[in-house]
């Protein structure tokens, strides 16, 4: 088989359309136009029944009953009305709520803007591996306490989170638990139930579903309630107003149901080339550290550090690749990863960070061009690396004094 | 990000990457930089009697655009006396790659690297010099330019 380039392998940050998916959605932008809550005639029907069939699906993928799942115009969306809308619920009852350092920035800047009214957070450290342990959440937990929100999955170390043994505690002690399970659902075993969730975000596109269409799972029994962030038409049991993206949700159902078929042999082949991909790279590279944990990532998920290479500097060698850095060069605020820094990933190494997010369409071929690739580059910055030079002098960096700027 | 046709070309080809003898009295080095920020550059000149800089080498841990720095500025003060290589400004470097904003910081680098090459030579020589001000001019300069509004 040839390879075609640029090869993608950035499957976290988006996904293509499966084409079967496609294929599903495609009526439903031209002769199936209807407006879902068009109750008077059969166009708006053909939408409805359409989009119940989709909800069902969702619902399935995560164990849930298909009245739980609120559709969204995506993830960003669906945490702002998990933390937010319940905050503002049980506002009266309590203003605490719990998470993580390395939550998505939907969740984090949901909670900093609970803080500016008024709300108090406490944001947990990660393990060095990612992993937020049950012990820890525990601990933060008061009185006032109405909201935890811990991910299942992180979406740039592929950390995979004991999410059932924190929804077990909320649950003992009365309090939401909300997850964002955008990059577990549909590629790891996850159940709502299983893992006692009050709350759940999911996002169509990082499972080969169209960009702009999420969900948010809310649980019936026992109630969850929360306060809607749109006013309007009251669509979605009041919780979402907005005319329903009937295509989109059409797709994103599809995707689920496709998803959940797949994903036995999907994760397990997944996992069978990222582990190609991280033996062949480490095999010719040294000094390579990995980001994350050894065992419990997500299947296509691989983050390695190069040290003494810089990671936007890398990507450059490997333009031809598609895939994405902590490095802060890569970012627009000039930080390296605020995930990496949580972990106590020194700033050098989160510099020299690469995430390859590996899909549906990865090859073997594939694997092995970018393993091979990226060691050639690797080697080839490192004759250019001041650092690599020190440290074959036998110079410990940590002895010099830099002029930080 | 996109980068221009220079920095592109720089970056694949980096002219005169490599390490002369720090210990030889004639050769300057300037270590600027941190790698918790993302970029080193490690500059040496080798000046002849004549006070001409007569070979330049570099290495440089960061992105592309700091590579391209330090790689031009080898090819710029080749050829040139001490005093002139020192009036290299981090804006003619900005410039003459086209760096975006967000990038001129490599070319502020580059500038500290050469001025820092320059007081390692002077100070071997034993004239005197006064490294706050050298090696961080170009900061300082900076700065002030972010602080006046510009």
């Amino acid at each position: 088989m040839t390879l075609k380039f640029p090869i993608y392998m950035d499957y976290h940050a988006t996904t293509p359309v499966d084409p079967r998916v496609l294929e599903q959605m495609l009526p439903y932008f031209t002769e199936r136009f209807g407006n879902a809550a068009s109750r008077n005639h059969s166009f708006g029907w053909t939408a409805e029944a359409a989009v119940e069939k989709a909800r069902e699906q969702v619902a399935a993928l995560i164990g849930a009953d298909a009245k739980e799942i609120i559709f969204t115009s995506g993830a960003t969306e669906s945490n702002n009305l998990a933390v937010k809308g319940t905050a503002y619920f049980l506002k009266d009852k309590g203003r605490h709520i719990v998470t993580s350092k390395i939550e998505h920035k939907a969740v984090l800047d949901s909670c900093r803007a609970l803080e500016r009214e008024g709300w108090e957070v406490t944001y947990l450290e990660p393990e060095r591996t990612g992993l937020i342990p049950v012990e820890k959440v525990e601990a933060a937990l008061r009185p006032d306490t109405v909201l935890v929100s811990i991910m299942v999955a992180n979406n740039e170390i592929g950390t995979v989170n004991d999410v059932a043994a924190i929804g077990k505690l909320c649950r003992s002690k009365g309090i939401y638990f909300h997850t964002d399970a955008v990059q577990g659902a549909g590629k790891i075993p996850f159940d709502v139930n299983q893992s006692t969730v009050d709350l759940c975000s999911l996002s169509a596109h990082k499972i080969y579903g169209p960009k702009g269409v999420g969900a948010l799972y809310v649980r019936r029994r026992p109630r969850v309630r929360l306060h809607p962030l749109m006013d309007g038409g009251g669509h979605e049991r009041g919780m979402r107003s907005g005319t329903l993206n009937v295509p989109g949700i059409v797709g994103f159902g599809a995707a689920c149901e496709l998803a959940q078929q797949v994903m036995p042999e999907e994760s397990k082949r997944l996992g069978a080339l990222r582990d190609r991909l991280k033996a062949r790279i480490t095999s010719g590279v040294t000094h390579v550290h990995l980001n994350g944990h050894p065992e419990k990532r997500l299947p296509g998920n691989l983050n390695l550090s190069f040290a003494y290479v810089e990671g936007e500097s890398l990507l450059m060698a490997i333009k031809d690749v598609a895939v994405s850095s902590g490095s802060a060069c890569t970012s627009a605020s000039l930080e390296p990863s605020y995930v990496l820094r949580a972990l106590g990933v020194g700033d050098d190494l989160a510099h020299s960070s690469i995430r390859f997010g590996l899909g549906r369409y990865t090859t073997e071929e594939e694997v092995d061009y970018v393993a091979d690739l990226v060691t050639r580059k690797v080697a080839k910055l490192r004759e250019l690396s001041p650092l690599w030079e020190m440290v074959q002098e036998g110079i410990d960096l940590n002895t010099v004094q830099w002029a930080a700027h | 990000m996109a980068y221009s046709a220079k920095v592109i070309d720089h970056y694949e080809n980096p002219r005169n990457v490599g390490s002369l003898d720090k210990d030889d009295p004639s050769v300057g080095t300037g270590l600027v930089g941190a790698p918790a920020c993302g970029d080193v550059m490690k500059l040496q000149i080798k000046i002849n009697d004549a006070g001409i800089i007569e070979d330049a080498k570099f290495k440089t841990f960061g992105c592309g655009s700091a590579i391209a720095s330090s790689s031009l500025v080898t090819e710029w003060v080749k050829g040139k006396s001490v005093d002139e290589a020192e009036k290299i400004k981090n804006q003619q470097i900005a410039e003459e790659l086209s760096l975006p904003p967000v990038k001129i910081h490599c070319s502020v680098l580059a500038e500290d690297a050469i001025k820092a090459a320059i007081a390692d030579y002077r100070r071997k020589r034993g004239e005197s010099v006064d490294d706050a001000k050298t090696a961080g001019e170009a900061h300082a300069r900076k700065a002030f330019e972010n602080s006046s509004g510009q």
